[in-house]
């Protein structure tokens, strides 16, 4: 058998695509690349294989998956694949060869090395999204929009698109990943993607204070002081702090700038 | 809201923070008709320098007080800057902060002016306004005043998602001592009103659904620790009894910050008792999620917990004689009494051990902590060695491998098992 790199669009269903081929074609798979950050130009692989996005594929392998492995393990193998992380391609499609050997479900092994990988992976990329739950922090625009700028360590915001409109369903907001420029946009009925392109200002802190509504300032001073008030001084604990606010949040987190 | 709000805010919030209840969670209040807010698993959306999760806008409503209890700052002979919110400046706060995703909801509480009903009159407009105007469904937590009527709780009940009395001192020479003008009957009378009513509008809730929401996060207590000479059993044996009685879903324990050089309470400059409160908070765990009883971990001859272990390992140490324990065999309520092991390893073994009998590197994987499990366990691989040993030699040899961990001790509630 001939040992093949594949090469996919980094998009979810293109992964899942992936994964239906390997089984189509009975590939042995030495890496998978993601075309979208690949470095080199792929032409200089010829023999790599590239992977053509296809749904019914991605939907059957994922039917696949629900049946072997319960809702939880497909959701933990999609939220592996939001980490970014290098290789999490290779783990994802080993995770789902060992479910497929399998008579039970094997997501709850807990002892198996992909899958403690995985747990692993799923678990930063939880505490991330926990995290942005927690630290978004609306800022109101003169326009009304509740505006939010971020820069999460992993691609959470379709993880949070749900919460967030659950809860601000009569408000309009936005919230935008700045690292990887794109966000999520409610307009009081649904969330679509959004990105502002070169002559959009609103990307930097200092561009969305420019439109801040006459109030957003009063508002960020009343927090600042109920932040301080609460504070025990006698209790002054800094390490404890640090672990729950680790200081790369800092920057959103307007009581602390 | 005025320049004035500022410096509301800055005394009101001070006054409300010796109360550590900041949970935020409990209560399953859905967003309704597209308004502002639900309630679901409690967020912390940010940390005071003390390491302390805040959750809640938590602030008095004013800290005008005609009570004068000694370990209160709001308390009527102390010479402070006192200010009172009106009703709309409550709500406004609120709903702001909310918007901002400042917080997951209010905390308010009231130093008593006038009279009980009066205050209560107030704390419980405010969350009707926020329920009923704003179709607000974020959280909100009120202070149950003492005194104040059954009908103005019964609606205090309707609109908050919890209802607290704190107890802040268990024993009645205690009280005696330090809130002359207080007595435990006057904050039980209003507990057991407030569980008969939990409990009937569950039932009616069974044969008509549309029976509104009372109290859906329950009541929770608080009690200061360190001021009043009290033992560590009086408090857990109080802790426990509340728990049982009036199905309290938490009890606090703040350690007692000195505010005052009143002789009768530990004077200014005294350290909070932080470990203390930490070991406090861990056998409150043990009460609730590992299946002790409090006679278990103290009693009126050993009234004191150790500061230097968790109570968990050293009721092990007590009952070496359960020890050790087979990982691929034993029952969960067993594998939860092995120190070094919490309830979610613990519920891991049982899921993983039906794959294949476990070693130590499947424990290690668990992410079991093993430097304090390995004196009490055996597996599929690994035989007992050290139950031959006493109980505090293998103390001495766990103290010595996490020193700094187990001196310094923190406020964290829940780290250490
Ligand atoms: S009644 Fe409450 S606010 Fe008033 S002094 Fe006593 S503890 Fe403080």
């Amino acid at each position: 058998m001939e040992c093949k790199v594949l090469e996919y669009d980094g998009s979810w269903y293109g992964l899942l695509t992936l994964i239906f081929e390997v089984y189509e074609y009975k590939y042995e798979v030495s890496a998978i690349i993601n075309h979208q950050r690949a470095e080199l130009q792929s032409d200089f692989f010829a023999q790599n294989a590239r992977i053509t996005t296809n749904q019914q594929k991605a939907e059957r392998v994922m039917k696949g998956l629900k049946a072997k492995t319960g809702a939880q393990g497909l959701t933990e193998l999609y939220e592996a694949y939001l980490s970014e992380i290098k290789g999490v391609e290779m783990l994802i499609l080993k995770a789902v060869q060992y479910y497929f050997s399998l008579q039970q479900a094997g997501h709850k092994n807990y002892a198996h090395p992909q899958i403690i990988e995985i747990k692993k992976i799923v678990k930063s990329v939880s505490r991330e999204r926990h995290r942005m739950k927690a630290f978004v922090r609306f800022q109101r625009l003169s326009d009304g929009i509740y505006f939010a700028l971020v820069e999460p360590d992993f691609n959470v915001l379709p993880l949070i698109v749900k919460h967030f409109k659950e809860r601000y369903a009569d408000q309009q907001w936005i919230i935008y990943d700045g690292k990887r420029n794109y966000g999520i946009s409610y307009d009081l009925h649904e969330v679509n993607e959004v990105i502002f392109g070169e002559e959009d200002v609103m990307v930097n802190q200092k561009s969305i204070a420019n439109g801040w509504h006459e109030e957003e300032a009063f508002y960020g001073k009343l927090w600042n002081l109920y932040f301080k008030s609460v504070n025990i001084k006698e209790r002054k604990n800094t390490k404890l702090h640090m672990q729950h606010v680790p200081k790369r949040y800092w920057k959103y987190l307007n009581e602390k700038l | 809201m005025s320049e004035r709000a500022l410096e509301k805010l800055a005394i009101l919030a001070d006054a409300a923070k010796y109360d550590v209840s900041c949970s935020s969670s409990g209560s399953d209040r859905k967003n309704k008709n597209k308004g502002l807010g639900d309630t679901g698993a409690g967020i912390c959306h940010t940390y005071t320098e003390d390491g302390r999760c805040v959750s809640l806008l938590k602030i008095l409503l004013t800290n005008y007080c005609i009570y004068d209890c000694a370990y209160c700052v709001s308390r009527r002979s102390n010479d402070i800057k006192r200010a009172a919110f009106t009703v709309q400046e409550v709500v406004d706060l609120t709903i702001n902060f909310y918007r901002r995703n400042y917080i997951e909801g209010l905390f308010l509480s009231s130093g008593i002016f006038k009279d009980p009903d009066y205050t209560m009159e107030r704390l419980v407009r405010i969350a009707k306004k926020l329920r009923n105007e704003h179709n607000f469904n974020g959280y909100i937590h009120l202070k149950t005043i003492p005194g104040a009527s059954q009908e103005l709780i019964y609606e205090a009940g309707l609109y908050a998602d919890r209802l607290s009395i704190n107890l802040e001192i268990p024993t009645t020479s205690g009280l005696k001592l330090l809130a002359p003008e207080k007595d435990h009957q006057q904050m039980a009378r209003p507990m057991d009103y407030i569980r008969n009513t939990i409990i009937q509008t569950r039932e009616e809730k069974k044969i008509i659904k549309s029976t509104p929401k009372f109290v859906p996060a329950g009541q929770s207590t608080q009690m200061i620790i360190g001021a009043a000479k009290e033992s560590d059993w009086q408090i857990i044996h109080a802790a426990q009894h509340f728990y049982k009685t009036y199905q309290l879903k938490r009890v606090y324990y703040s350690g007692y910050v000195p505010i005052s050089n009143d002789t009768r309470l530990p004077a200014l400059g005294t350290a909070v008792p932080m470990v203390r409160e930490n070991r406090l908070y861990q056998t409150d765990w043990l009460l609730r999620f590992y299946k002790f009883e409090a006679s278990e971990i103290l009693n009126p001859t050993n009234p004191l917990l150790d500061l230097d272990i968790d109570p968990k390992l050293s009721w092990a140490l007590r009952n070496m004689h359960q020890f050790p324990v087979d990982i691929n065999r034993a029952s969960y309520e067993m594998l939860l009494r092995v120190p070094g092991i919490g309830v979610t390893s613990a519920k891991k073994i049982v899921a993983a051990r039906k794959f294949s009998k476990l070693r130590v590197i499947h424990l290690e994987k668990i992410g079991i902590s093993l430097s304090k499990a390995k004196y009490f366990i055996t597996c599929q691989g690994y035989q007992q060695q050290f139950v031959h040993l006493q109980a505090d030699k293998i103390k001495h040899y766990i103290l010595s491998q996490s020193t700094s961990k187990y001196i310094k001790g923190t406020s964290q509630q829940m780290q250490l098992f």
